[in-house]
């Protein structure tokens, strides 16, 4: 015991371990009034965790290579030893990552946690989400399966829809004339080694940010504004024991519902694992109907809404690209007088719902055949997901707002 | 010897190292961005492709694979040829005024000969490969169905020529690719010169 002390102490002179394990866990003050909202930060940096450790195993056995990735991908799930759940666990944890991630950026509105200063804290966030969707779409790929091919074949087109540069920037995105080996060999370098690097890069950023600024909580208030004679927050608890145990109860939580979709529902009926992906890619046939997995759906129901203009249909695809970028500037858009939704007038709690029925709807529709009666309800859907954002500086300052209390709540 | 500082010397230094830096950078970067445009693999692999259609029955569509890509060969009804003038309101572009043939197959069949109809198989929307739909008004596609391609991926339709339905989410009509007869039979596709074939 004595020894390990020493040791820290000559670890501590040359390197900042307990200061950092100080700094960022046993001393960091959090809040004391977190509630379920506030797990899936965590448990979104444990499925990337997860992610990165069954990714890794998983390239031991693929092979990128459009002639056998197929077939690699069957080799391991057929006769490497455990194999099925080394890529169940992967599978299940891309949408199990967007789950998490969509629930983690709900409560953010619903408590106002990219309002000032946490405008950078949220920034980086919505950097994570789309460096997170990139990953997925290329990873998606990998099976060579039909929906992987006839998926990247859409999105990647997307791009060349681009007025000018269009059909040149699918070239370098593709690397071919058409979605082929040598896409698929770079879609693989970006997915295992490019796009994980740079995640992890700002995950942390995300990490230092919100230490930084402080956490928020669900009464939106700034615990740092009443501290005791220590200048530690009256409100806030450190990070360690209290949150740590408290997220090891949603990490439990989370991990049964995680492992009952592996072992019993693993393709999720189709939602999870597209039925069409269990055929080799053919690029002379399309499927019959095809749609992106759960987690793009409501962006690609926002891309078929919008009809061609003007001979193009790059107009769609622009719509899709600010549906996505809109979250950025939230912290501007919002001009309430309170943060929490607790404290807000009825306005902002109607917007906020309609929100979340327009993009769960949208999200529904992009899984569905275009038929025009669902093109059209899609159409009021994406006006509706747009003016949570275009109207939000106008709704959120007529908003009636509740007085907001000045210590933390606990209920 | 002082200890001012020549500030305006020193920016100027600075200015002068970074610029030089910044296109070292960008030249040093060139070879990377073009390793991802294609190889000189992929550009070879457009060879033209040879295929016999003497086999192809009245009506009965073929598909073979050019440049990675579907190419269709539709050997055309008397009736189909008949319907193709019959909806040209119906279409976005009906005289194929936006260049996606070649000259010798702007015409209201948009091939050489009016029975064959050779096409590139990819929906001019977002590259997905339409499903071959020759009757005329079935059920799903409606009573004004002529026979045509309908795109299951966002709806696109189009007629016997490939030319695209109005409101259709498709911008253009089909791609037709180069190609020539060898003989009644045999067609290449992927190359039209005039040489000896």
């Amino acid at each position: 015991m004595k020894l390990l002390h020493k040791l820290l102490g000559w670890i501590d002179a040359r390197f900042p371990l307990t200061a950092t394990w100080k700094a960022h866990v046993s001393e960091y003050y959090a809040p004391k009034n977190f509630n379920f909202w506030y797990f899936f930060g965590s448990l979104a940096l444990l499925v990337l965790v997860i992610q990165i450790a069954s990714g890794i195993f998983l390239t031991m056995n693929y092979k990128p290579d459009a002639l056998f990735a197929f077939a690699s991908v069957e080799y391991i799930m057929r006769d490497v030893q455990w194999g099925w759940l080394l890529r169940y666990i992967h599978s299940t944890g891309a949408s199990m990552f967007f789950v998490v991630v969509y629930l983690h950026m709900f409560r953010g509105l619903m408590y106002g946690s990219f309002r000032k200063p946490r405008e950078l804290l949220w920034i980086i966030g919505m950097v994570i989400y789309l460096m997170l969707m990139a990953e997925a779409f290329m990873g998606y790929l990998l099976p060579w399966g039909q929906m992987s091919f006839w998926g990247a074949q859409v999105i990647v087109n997307l791009f060349s829809s681009v007025p000018f540069i269009g059909p040149d920037l699918a070239l370098l995105i593709r690397g071919d004339f058409v979605i082929s080996d040598v896409t698929l060999n770079r879609f693989f370098a970006l997915h295992v080694i490019a796009i994980p690097l740079v995640l992890v890069f700002i995950v942390i950023f995300h990490l230092v940010a919100l230490h930084e600024v402080g956490s928020n909580n669900p009464d939106g208030i700034e615990i740092k504004k009443h501290k005791d004679a220590d200048g530690k927050p009256l409100d806030g608890i450190p990070f360690h024991p209290y949150y740590t145990v408290k997220d090891g109860v949603g990490v439990v939580g989370f991990l049964i519902i995680f492992c009952a979709i592996i072992f019993f529902a693993p393709d999720m009926g189709g939602y999870f694992l597209e039925d069409n992906n269990f055929i080799p890619a053919n690029p002379m046939k399309t499927p019959e109907h095809i749609a992106p997995v759960w987690y793009f759906t409501p962006y690609y129901a926002i891309l078929r809404a919008v009809p061609p203009m003007f001979g193009s249909q790059f107009p769609g695809v622009v719509a899709m690209g600010v549906a996505t970028m809109a979250f950025f500037f939230l912290p501007w858009l919002d001009r309430g007088k309170v943060k929490s939704i607790r404290y807000r007038g009825p306005i902002y709690k109607i917007f906020l719902t309609l929100f979340v029925i327009s993009f769960i709807g949208l999200g529904t529709l992009g899984l569905l055949p275009a038929t025009p009666v669902y093109t059209l309800i899609a159409r009021v859907l994406a006006v509706v997901y747009f003016a949570f954002f275009l109207l939000m500086p106008w709704y959120t300052r007529i908003d009636k707002c509740k007085h907001e209390p000045d210590r933390v709540t606990s209920r | 010897m002082t200890n001012k500082v020549d500030r305006s010397k020193r920016q100027l230094l600075i200015a002068a190292t970074t610029a030089a830096g910044g296109v070292a950078a960008a030249g040093a970067g060139a070879p990377f961005v073009l390793s991802l445009m294609p190889s000189e693999r992929a550009k070879a692999a457009g060879a033209p492709v040879e295929v016999d259609i003497s086999k192809l029955e009245p009506g009965m569509m073929m598909s073979i694979e050019w440049q990675g890509k579907p190419v269709w060969i539709v050997r055309r009804t008397q009736a189909m040829i008949d319907a193709l003038p019959g909806h040209d309101e119906e279409l976005a572009d009906p005289g194929s005024s936006v260049p996606q043939q070649p000259a010798y197959a702007n015409n209201f069949h948009r091939s050489i000969k009016p029975e064959y109809f050779v096409v590139l198989g990819i929906c001019t929307h977002l590259g997905c490969s339409p499903t071959y739909r020759p009757e005329v008004a079935p059920v799903d596609l409606g009573a004004d169905w002529d026979g045509g391609w309908f795109c299951p991926c966002h709806g696109s339709r189009f007629d016997m020529a490939a030319r695209v339905y109005k409101g259709a989410p498709a911008p253009t009509n089909m791609i037709v690719p180069p190609h020539k007869y060898l003989s009644d039979g045999r067609l290449l596709i992927g190359d039209d010169s005039k040489g000896a074939a």
